[in-house]
C-alpha cells in the first residue's frame, strides 16, 4: 500500500518556510482565488466538498465557518489549534515542518470567509522549533504580499500571531484553548454559546485543527469535487495517521480516510516482536481494541458503529510483552494529571478509576471493582464539562469491553478460586 | 415565551431561561451546589445534569437554555445514576464531621444527600484535604470540607473585587485558597464574609466567638452590649422567622435572659455619628479641605480602601464607626458615669459584620492598653447563643434598650442599609445649614439596591453632589473613576456588603430575594421610630452637653476619630 499524499506534498526539495517557493510548487493559488470570491462561495465550496473537522469531533468545516460568517460583529477571530497535545499523535508537527504555508493560507482563506482579520496560532510550548519555523514563515508570508494589509492587492486584511500554550493538555479543548489566550487559567466553558458566537474575548471564533486548515486551499485550488475522489462519502479527504508503540516504522503516514486498520498495521511492519496483543485509537483518550478487531475501516461513521472512534488520528500498536493494566495505570495517571479540576466528574473521577486500576495492579480488585469502574465512567462520559472528563475513560471501558480477561485475570485470588 | 416538556408536564418560559429556571416553574426540585441565584453560572458540580432530548451527553440544567419544544427528563435512570455517582464523589472527597459542623442545620450538601435519598456506603476511600486557617479573627477556612463549587471566588472576585480567594493546583488536588497559600489574615482578604455567605457547606464560616461572652458572663465583670441597627432586622430570621421579620423589643430580652448586664443601642452612635461626620463634610466644603469625603462606617471598605486605595486615605472621614465611637464612650465616659474601671466593663457589639470583629481588634481603637471593645459577636452567632440556652425567641416579650445609649432615632436605624448614611446625613445637614425643616425626609434616590447611585440635593446656596455604593465591585468602580477625576462629589458612601450591612457576612445566609424583605423592614422601622433626624436625638445633645462639648470638638477628636494606614504592601 501507498501513501496518498495530497496534505503532506512529495516535493521535499524547496525551503518550507519560503513563501516564494511554496507559490512556485502551487501554493497560494487558492488564496488568488479566493480574494476575488465573496463569502459565500467560499463557504459553499467548503461546504460542498464535505470537509470535517479532523480535530477529533468531526465538525462539517463550512458550517462552522457559516456559524461565524453570520454573526455579527466588530471583530472576528481565526484560531488554528496547534496545542497537539493528545499523546501519541504528532501530525501537526510534521505538516508544520513540511507544508507550513499550507495551513497560513487555509488561515487567511477561512478568515476572508467569515469575516476574520485577526488569526492565532495557539502552538503547544513543547513545540520550540515549530515556532522558529512558524515565525520565518509568517514573517515571508507578510514580505510576499499574503499576509497583512491588502492581501494581493485587494482590500483583505489578515495578519496572524503565533500564541504559546503553558503546557496544559486540556488547552487543545477549544473553549480553554480560548480562556488560555485570555490568560486565564486553562478550563473549558460551558456551551452553548459555542466560540463560533461567543469565543475569544467574546467576540466570534472559528477553531480548527491545523490538518483541517491544511486541507483549506487544497479544496478550492482543485475544487470539491476533486477532493470527494479521496476517503469516504461521509467523510471525504485524507488523514494523516501517526503510527506509534511497538511497531516496526513508526511515523506519520497520509492515507485516504477509511482505509482498512490491518493495512496500516501491515505498512507499518507490524511489531518488532512477539505478537499484537491490542491496538489504542487516537490517543490515550482512544478506544482500545484487541489483535481480532484489527480488520475496521479508519473513518468516523465506521468506527462510531462499532463504538470506536478516530480521534486524533494516532494508532498505538501494543505487543504481547506490555501488561495492559500498566499500560491504563499509566493513562489514568496522565488523566489524573491533566485534569483541570473544574467539574466534578472529571476531578475526582478520574483519581477513582486510577485507584481502581491500581487494586488490579496489585490484584486486590474484586468482580465489583470492574462494575464500579463501568458505572463510575459512564457518569463521566455522560456528564463532565468537556471532551477531557468525558473521554478519559475510554480506555478503560473499551477494555473491559474488547479484552475483559485482562481484568478478570487481576482479582483476588481467593474470589478468582472461589 | 418558549414552550418545552418536562417530565411530561408542559411549562412556558421565557426565552433565555435556563432548564433549571422553567423546573422552578413546575415546582421540580433539582439538586445544585455550585449554582447560586446571586451569581453567574457556573456549570461545573453536575449535580443539576437532566436528560435532553437529541443531546448526546446530560446537560446542566443551571446553564442549558430551553429551546421550543425541548424535551426533558429531570428522573430518568441515567440521569439518577449520574447525579447519585457526582454526590458520591464528592462525599468521599468531604470532611464528614457532619455531627458538630457549624454549618450541619443548613448544610446544602447534606440537605441534598437527604433529599435524594442517598445512603449507600462509598465505594471509594474517604480523601479528606488538608487546611484549617483560623488566622483571621472574622473568618475560618476548612478546606477538608470545601467541594469546589467556586461560589466563593465568585463573591470574593467577581462581586468583590477583594481577590484573597484563588484556584490553585489542578485536578485531584484543586484547591480553593488564598494566593500563595499564605493565611487568611496575610491575605488582601477584607473580613467582609460575603464568601461565608456564599459557601455551601461548612469550608468557610464565621470565627466563633460565642465562649468568650459566656466566660464573661459568668465572670465578675460587668456586661455591656451594645446593637448594631440592621440585627434587629436579621435576628428573628437567623433564628427561623421570615426575613424582615423586626425583633427589636425581644431582641433586648433575649440577651437580658443570656446574663447580659447593659443592653444598648448603636443606632445612638450612628446618631452621633451624623453629628461628627455632617460638622466634618461642612468644615471640608466651607474650608477647602479634601473632597469628596467618603463614609468610614464599614471596616470591610476601610481595609479596602487601606489595600488598595492607599492614594486616598486623606478622603476617609476620620470618623470611627458607630461601634468604635461607641466603644470609646463605654470606656471613659460610661465607665466614669457608674463608677467602674474600664476593665471591670466586658463590653460586647452584637453585630451583622464578619469585618467588625477585625476592626474591634484594630490596636489604634483603645486606650490605655485595653481595648474599646472587647468581643464581637454577629447575627449568626448571638442566634446560636440563644438557641442554646433553650429560649423561645419567637414568644419573647420586649424589652427598651437600657439608659443612657438607648435611644435612636430613624436615621440611625437606616445606617443598616446602602444609602442609609448618606439620607441621615442628608436629613441633619440640610436643617443644620438651612435653619429650615425638611419637608421631606425621604431621600429615595441613594435608596434600593441598584450598584452605584448618585444625587444632587440643594442645600442652601449649594448643590450637594452624593454617591454611594454598596458591594466592593461597585466601590472599585466609583473609586476609579474619584481617581481618575472623573467625577466631582462632594460626599460618598460607600459599604462592603452588597445591600449594606443587612447583607453583611454575619448575618443568616442570604440572596437577593431574602434581601429585599430586609431593605423593606430597614425603612419600616424608620418610619415607626418617633424621630427620625440624627440632630432631633435627645440623649446626643444630652452627651455633648455634659460631656463632648460640640461635633468635632477636642473630645470628640480624642475619642471619635481615627486615622488610616496605607496597607498595599499586602499585594506585594
Amino acid at each position: 500500500m501507498e501513501e496518498t499524499r495530497l496534505i503532506l506534498n512529495n516535493n521535499t526539495n524547496y525551503n518550507p518556510v519560503c513563501a516564494k517557493e511554496y507559490a512556485k510548487n502551487g501554493g497560494y493559488e487558492a488564496l488568488k482565488k479566493a480574494v476575488q470570491m465573496t463569502p459565500e462561495d467560499i463557504i459553499n465550496t467548503l461546504k460542498e466538498s464535505g470537509l470535517r473537522g479532523r480535530g477529533g469531533a468531526g465538525f462539517p468545516m463550512g458550517l462552522k465557518i457559516s456559524f461565524v460568517y453570520k454573526t455579527p460583529s466588530d471583530q472576528k477571530y481565526v484560531v488554528c489549534n496547534a496545542d497537539e497535545g493528545e499523546p501519541g499523535t504528532n501530525k501537526d508537527r510534521v505538516i508544520f515542518e513540511t507544508v507550513p504555508h499550507s495551513v497560513i493560507e487555509g488561515m487567511i482563506i477561512s478568515g476572508l470567509a467569515c469575516g476574520a482579520d485577526k488569526g492565532i496560532i495557539y502552538l503547544r510550548w513543547e513545540y520550540p522549533q515549530v515556532n522558529e519555523l512558524l515565525t520565518k514563515a509568517l514573517e515571508s508570508a507578510r514580505k510576499n504580499g499574503y499576509l497583512g494589509k491588502n492581501i494581493l492587492g485587494s482590500n483583505h486584511n489578515f495578519d496572524i500571531e503565533i500564541y504559546i500554550g503553558a503546557g496544559a493538555y486540556v488547552c487543545g479543548e477549544e473553549t480553554a484553548l480560548l480562556e488560555s489566550i485570555e490568560g486565564k487559567r486553562g478550563e473549558a466553558r460551558f456551551k452553548p454559546p459555542f466560540p463560533g458566537v461567543v469565543g475569544l474575548w467574546g467576540k466570534p471564533t472559528l477553531i480548527n485543527n491545523v490538518e483541517t486548515l491544511a486541507n483549506v486551499p487544497l479544496i478550492l485550488t482543485n475544487g470539491p469535487a476533486w477532493f470527494k475522489k479521496f476517503g469516504t462519502e461521509k467523510c471525504p479527504g485524507t488523514k494523516l495517521f501517526t503510527l506509534c508503540g511497538n511497531v516496526n516504522k513508526p511515523g506519520v503516514y497520509e492515507f485516504p480516510m477509511g482505509v482498512n486498520l490491518k493495512d496500516l498495521f501491515a505498512f507499518g511492519g507490524e511489531v518488532k516482536k512477539g505478537k499484537l496483543q491490542a491496538v489504542q485509537l487516537g490517543g490515550v483518550s482512544g478506544s482500545i481494541i484487541n489483535a481480532e478487531q484489527l480488520d475496521v475501516k479508519m473513518d468516523p461513521e465506521t468506527l462510531a458503529s462499532k463504538g470506536l472512534t478516530l480521534g486524533s488520528g494516532a494508532v498505538l500498536f501494543i505487543d504481547d510483552s506490555e501488561d495492559m493494566i500498566d499500560l491504563l495505570e499509566n493513562i489514568m495517571e496522565f488523566f489524573v494529571h491533566e485534569s483541570c479540576g473544574k467539574c466534578t466528574p472529571c476531578r475526582e473521577g478520574n483519581m477513582r478509576l486510577l485507584e481502581l486500576i491500581r487494586k488490579f495492579k496489585d490484584h486486590s480488585a474484586t468482580l465489583e471493582d470492574i462494575d464500579t469502574m463501568m458505572d463510575l465512567s459512564e457518569t463521566m462520559i455522560c456528564a463532565s464539562l468537556c471532551g477531557l472528563g468525558q473521554a478519559s475513560p475510554t480506555a478503560i471501558v473499551t477494555t473491559i469491553r474488547n479484552m475483559k480477561k485482562v481484568f478478570t485475570d487481576r482479582i483476588k485470588e481467593e474470589q478468582n478460586n472461589g | 415565551m418558549v414552550k418545552l416538556t418536562i417530565d411530561g408536564q408542559q411549562v412556558e418560559v421565557k426565552e433565555g431561561s435556563t432548564i433549571l429556571d422553567a423546573t422552578k416553574k413546575l415546582n421540580i426540585w433539582i439538586p445544585t451546589l455550585c449554582h447560586h441565584p446571586d451569581q453567574a453560572v457556573k456549570a461545573n458540580c453536575r449535580m443539576c445534569v437532566v436528560d435532553v432530548e437529541g443531546q448526546r451527553v446530560l446537560q446542566p440544567s443551571c446553564a442549558f437554555p430551553v429551546t421550543e419544544g425541548m424535551v426533558v427528563h429531570t428522573h430518568s435512570q441515567k440521569v439518577r445514576s449520574a447525579r447519585s455517582n457526582i454526590l458520591e464523589l464528592i462525599l468521599a472527597h468531604h470532611n464528614q464531621d457532619c455531627l458538630h459542623c457549624p454549618r450541619n442545620e443548613n448544610c446544602e450538601l447534606r440537605i441534598i444527600a437527604e433529599k435524594m435519598g442517598f445512603n449507600k456506603k462509598l465505594r471509594f476511600p474517604l480523601h479528606i484535604k488538608e487546611g484549617m486557617d483560623t488566622s483571621s479573627p472574622s473568618i475560618v477556612r476548612d478546606l477538608s470540607k470545601c467541594i469546589n463549587c467556586g461560589r466563593c471566588e465568585y463573591a470574593c472576585n467577581e462581586i468583590q473585587t477583594v481577590f484573597a480567594i484563588t484556584k490553585e493546583n489542578r485536578s485531584f488536588d484543586t484547591l480553593y485558597t488564598t494566593p500563595f497559600g499564605m493565611d487568611l489574615a496575610s491575605s488582601p482578604c477584607i473580613n467582609c464574609g460575603q464568601c461565608v455567605q456564599a459557601c455551601p457547606v461548612g469550608a468557610l464560616t464565621i470565627h466563633d466567638d460565642t465562649e468568650k461572652v459566656w466566660q464573661a458572663i459568668d465572670s465578675d465583670k460587668l456586661v455591656v452590649a451594645q446593637v448594631a441597627p440592621a440585627v434587629r432586622i436579621t435576628l428573628a430570621e437567623a433564628l427561623g422567622e421570615e426575613p424582615g421579620s423586626i425583633s427589636t423589643g425581644r431582641l433586648v430580652t433575649a440577651m437580658k435572659q443570656l446574663g447580659i448586664d447593659v443592653v444598648f443601642d448603636t443606632d445612638f452612635t450612628a446618631d452621633l455619628t451624623i453629628m461628627e461626620e455632617g460638622t466634618e463634610l461642612l468644615g471640608r466644603i466651607n474650608n477647602g479641605g479634601v473632597l469628596p469625603m467618603i463614609t468610614s462606617c464599614s471596616p470591610g471598605w476601610i481595609k479596602f480602601c487601606e489595600t488598595y486605595y492607599p492614594d486616598h486615605l486623606a478622603n476617609l472621614s476620620t470618623c470611627k464607626s458607630p461601634q468604635a465611637m461607641f466603644g470609646a464612650l463605654l470606656k471613659t465616659y460610661y465607665a466614669n458615669k457608674i463608677g467602674k474601671k474600664p476593665q471591670d466593663i466586658y463590653s460586647v457589639s452584637i453585630m451583622p459584620c464578619t469585618a467588625k470583629k477585625y476592626e474591634a481588634n484594630r490596636p489604634e481603637l483603645g486606650r490605655d492598653g485595653y481595648a474599646d471593645i472587647d468581643v464581637v459577636l454577629t447575627v449568626q452567632e448571638l442566634a446560636k447563643m440563644i438557641k442554646s440556652a433553650g429560649i423561645n425567641y419567637k414568644d419573647l416579650p420586649d424589652t427598651q434598650f437600657d439608659d443612657p445609649f438607648g435611644l435612636g432615632t430613624g436615621a440611625g436605624e437606616i445606617f443598616g442599609a446602602t444609602g442609609g448614611v448618606m439620607e441621615a446625613a442628608l436629613r441633619s445637614v440640610y436643617e443644620i445649614v438651612t435653619g429650615e425643616e425638611l419637608k421631606n425626609l425621604d431621600f429615595t434616590e441613594v435608596r434600593g439596591f441598584e450598584g452605584i447611585k448618585e444625587a444632587t440635593v440643594p442645600v442652601g446656596n449649594l448643590n450637594v453632589k452624593v454617591a454611594v455604593a454598596h458591594g466592593l465591585g461597585n466601590a472599585r468602580k466609583l473609586m476609579d473613576a474619584v481617581r481618575a477625576k472623573q467625577v466631582d462629589y462632594h460626599f460618598i458612601e460607600i459599604m462592603a456588603c452588597p445591600g449594606g450591612c443587612i447583607g453583611g457576612g454575619g448575618n443568616p445566609i442570604k440572596n437577593w430575594e431574602k434581601m429585599a424583605k430586609r431593605l423593606k423592614a430597614v425603612y419600616e422601622e424608620d418610619k415607626n421610630l418617633p424621630r427620625r433626624k440624627s440632630h432631633e436625638n435627645p440623649a446626643v445633645s444630652e452627651l455633648y452637653k455634659q460631656f463632648l462639648g460640640e461635633p468635632n470638638g477636642h473630645k470628640s477628636h480624642e475619642l471619635l476619630h481615627t486615622h488610616y494606614f496605607n496597607r498595599s504592601d499586602i499585594l506585594k
